[in-house]
């Protein structure tokens, strides 16, 4: 019952704090609801007895997800004042497609079924804790999208330097 | 506990690509002459394509899958990278941007790309797509100093980064319904609970068809394409339309046909508007071109329009049309941006039509290497092109879709006008000055071989199209 | 399905949170509510040290601290990849230490090149 209680409240502020993230004129102030947003999927993660995502949302989506967008923001020296309407305001056809897209996902989600459920439930993970299961999952089961992982960050890495070094070293 | 080690043979490819692209990027950081870590990347990918022979099977527990299909398409990418660096070498360094990242990244793009065409399961395509987009993006912006170049990297990237959203939530949803995410379980549930006509799967393949049809520069997701390919470095321009562009169908191929079989006729409607929208968008709009990389998008736009009537069959006739479309696609596109590289020298962009006016007086080879591709574009015989649509108005037409064929093929007719528009321009106009053609061997290597294949394909077709047949067994 | 699950552990980590909104909010608000209001044009321009301020008060930015977040992001994803592994490593046999070795391989390779590109010099 108090559970069910915090999921209301968790996804009511997720779906109030997006809509602030995306409608503030100030940059700064949009990325700092962001900040808030990922606290409270954080939450929610934790009622999933899944505690090693909310510890791994918050460190980098957190701490340096959002330390990056901050530096693109001040990277771009976006003022307040300076805001071109046509750009910045949400226009009819936006809004008609948002609220189509929210239409189609809702009637289409009234005939969800929901799958039988797997063998890995809360108790079980209760049991061994959650990055215990994680972790004897990831690198046997899931091995190869492991891998692959490491080449996207490598990918990510070689690309930020090769777009962003003032000067190249060739 | 002890796990069993996943079987690595099927698997071989992609970790001897993966170690090769890795020691490149290493050697970059060691040889001062990029050419000769170009020339040791086309030696490397020429010697690892000898590996796809022999590796079959399906490891990883069911997540990696080697049949003839992916070995289809990764022939396809193989060539793609060695005819790109073959083109590329002279280009970049007449654009100032010699840096040896550059062949490291096509690597790991075509790494990403052949981890798609494998993929057997949801999250394995997810992260393959990612990691060919990611190369991707980066490659698209790589003239650090042109405006333009960094303009398309933008666009591309976040109208990529928005589908790879639209691709989660339909992943998510499937996984909601069917509990699994591997495509043959998926397609089990689906037939055992009877899901057939659920809106949330509708819902899911609707999501599934927006994510794929950006990646292939469908209509209506098509607006990033004129942008980022004219903004983008030719030679990536040229590997952008081939190789995201595969692997996006074979990835279609795969997910509808495998997972989603039970419900074939949703998403054949679903795609039906689409491909008739694409070549409409495709066609129509290339007619008021001037600047010929936009041109040649729409064209590419178009192209896949004509490749999706081969998914729309929905049986195993049609996908192997598909597939000898996209072969045959990736020899004539290349080649024809082979030609538009060799008229961008120091100071000339070359990209415009009014360049090309009286190229057959001044540079009468590259003049008719251009009317080849061009004819091959358009669909004449006997070049390739026309080959292509030969087979796939054949298998649509086999399928009962008679109206959509002649749809198609009036589309095509439209389009004869502004392929044929710069043999026009070639031949009959005046050249007004002589523009500086920039060759090199590794350039005219290219060209020789998309024009022999061209050609030679458009007059022996036969054994192209067996071993697209031979490829889908086992589908 | 939502909620079945109460993760009573965490009670403690709400209580702190609450305290420690409530001492920021309430040290803000016992200010807003009890300070005198009378702004004027003087007082609501930027302080610097007594002198007026001239011109913007934002300098270009330099792409070096870009660089460096970027590093950081990536470098932090492959620790966290790490700390499972390190807390099961030795009930998942040989087979993923040497996966494990691997992906930092791969990583090492990319901190190599990114060593010899100087992107770790402040310039």
């Amino acid at each position: 019952m108090v559970s069910i209680g915090f999921f209301i409240y968790f996804a009511f502020a997720i779906v109030v704090l997006s809509l602030l993230v995306v409608t503030r004129k100030n940059p700064v102030h949009s990325v700092l609801w962001m900040l808030l947003l990922f606290f409270h999927i954080a939450g929610l993660y934790l009622f999933l007895n899944a505690e090693f995502m909310a510890a791994i949302q918050v460190i980098v989506y957190a701490g340096g997800i959002l330390v990056l967008f901050l530096f693109v923001v001040l990277l771009m020296n976006l003022r307040e004042e300076l805001s071109i309407g046509k750009y910045t305001t949400f226009g009819p056809t936006g809004f008609t497609f948002a609220l189509g897209l929210f239409v189609a996902v809702s009637m289409s989600l009234s005939s969800f079924i929901a799958a039988p459920p797997g063998k890995y439930s809360i108790d079980l993970i209760k049991q061994e804790t959650h990055i215990k299961a994680l972790g004897k999952l990831l690198y046997t089961e899931f091995i190869y999208p492991f891998e692959v992982a490491s080449l996207i960050l490598l990918v990510a890495m070689i690309g930020a330097i090769v777009l962003a070094k003032r000067r190249l070293k060739s | 506990m002890n796990f069993p080690l996943p079987d690595l043979n099927p698997v071989m490819p992609e970790i001897l690509m993966t170690a090769f692209a890795l020691i490149v990027l290493l050697l970059d950081l060691l040889i001062k002459k990029k050419e000769a870590v170009a020339v040791i990347s086309i030696a490397g990918t020429a010697i690892i394509s000898l590996s796809l022979l022999k590796t079959t099977g399906s490891t990883f527990g069911g997540m990696y899958i080697a049949d003839g299909y992916s070995t289809f398409f990764k022939i396809i990418f193989f060539i793609n990278v060695i005819l790109t660096i073959l083109i590329s070498i002279k280009y970049i360094a007449v654009e100032r941007v010699n840096y040896g990242e550059y062949y490291s990244l096509i690597l790991f793009s075509t790494i990403g790309m052949m981890i798609m065409a494998s993929a057997s399961d949801l999250i394995t395509l997810y992260l393959g797509l990612e990691l060919m987009a990611l190369s991707t993006y980066v490659l698209a912006g790589f003239i650090r100093h042109n405006l333009k170049s960094t303009e398309s990297a933008l666009k591309y990237f976040l109208l990529g980064a928005f589908s790879s959203g639209f691709l989660l939530y339909g992943i998510s949803i499937v996984y909601g319904l069917t509990g699994t995410t591997d495509l043959r379980l998926i397609a089990t549930f689906i037939t055992e609970r009877g899901l057939s006509g659920n809106l949330s799967l509708l819902l899911a393949i609707g999501m599934l068809t927006v994510a794929f049809g950006f990646k292939i520069a469908a209509a209506p997701f098509h607006m990033w394409a004129p942008d980022v390919y004219e903004g983008a470095p030719t030679s990536i321009t040229a590997f952008m339309s081939v190789g995201p562009k595969a692997a996006g169908f074979a990835v279609i191929g795969r997910v509808f046909m495998i997972a989603f079989a039970a419900v074939k006729a949703d998403w054949a409607t679903i795609l039906i508007p689409i491909s008739i929208l694409t070549m409409a968008v495709g066609n129509i709009v290339a007619l008021s071109q001037t600047n010929i990389k936009r041109m040649l998008a729409y064209s590419s736009i178009a192209h896949a329009g004509y490749a999706l009537l081969g998914i729309i069959t929905a049986n195993s006739e049609g996908i192997s049309s598909m597939m000898n479309y996209l072969f045959i696609y990736a020899f004539m596109n290349i080649g024809a941006f082979a030609v538009i590289i060799m008229l961008r020298s120091e100071g000339i962009k070359g990209e415009d039509l009014s360049d090309y006016e009286g190229l057959s007086k001044t540079h009468p080879l590259a003049a008719a290497l251009m009317l080849i591709f061009m004819f091959s574009l358009t669909g004449i015989p006997p070049t390739a092109g026309f080959i292509g649509k030969l087979y796939v108005f054949m298998a649509a037409i086999n399928a009962g879709y008679t109206w959509l064929v002649i749809v198609a093929v009036i589309f095509s007719a439209i389009s004869a006008y502004f392929y044929l528009r710069v043999v026009m321009y070639m031949y009959m106009r005046d050249p007004k000055t002589e523009l500086p053609l920039t060759t090199s061997f590794t350039n005219g290597l290219a060209l020789a071989v998309t024009t022999a294949a061209v050609l030679i394909i458009g007059v022996f077709p036969t054994m192209l199209v067996e071993f697209a047949r031979a490829a889908l067994k086992g589908f | 399905m939502p909620g079945t699950y109460l993760p009573t552990e965490y009670l403690p980590v709400l209580i702190f949170i609450l305290v420690a909104e409530a001492f920021g909010f309430g040290a803000l608000l016992i200010g807003v509510v009890f300070r005198p209001k009378k702004p004027y044009p003087e007082k609501l321009m930027p302080y610097e040290s007594g002198i007026n301020p001239k011109g913007e008060p934002r300098t270009r930015f330099a792409i070096r601290f870009y660089i460096i977040a970027m590093l950081f992001v990536v470098f932090d994803v492959e620790a966290i990849f790490i700390y499972p592994w390190a807390i099961v490593f030795d009930k998942i046999g040989i087979f993923a230490f040497i996966e494990m070795v691997i992906f930092i391989l791969i990583l090492l390779i990319g901190y190599i090149y990114a060593w010899k590109k100087e992107a770790f010099v402040w310039d």
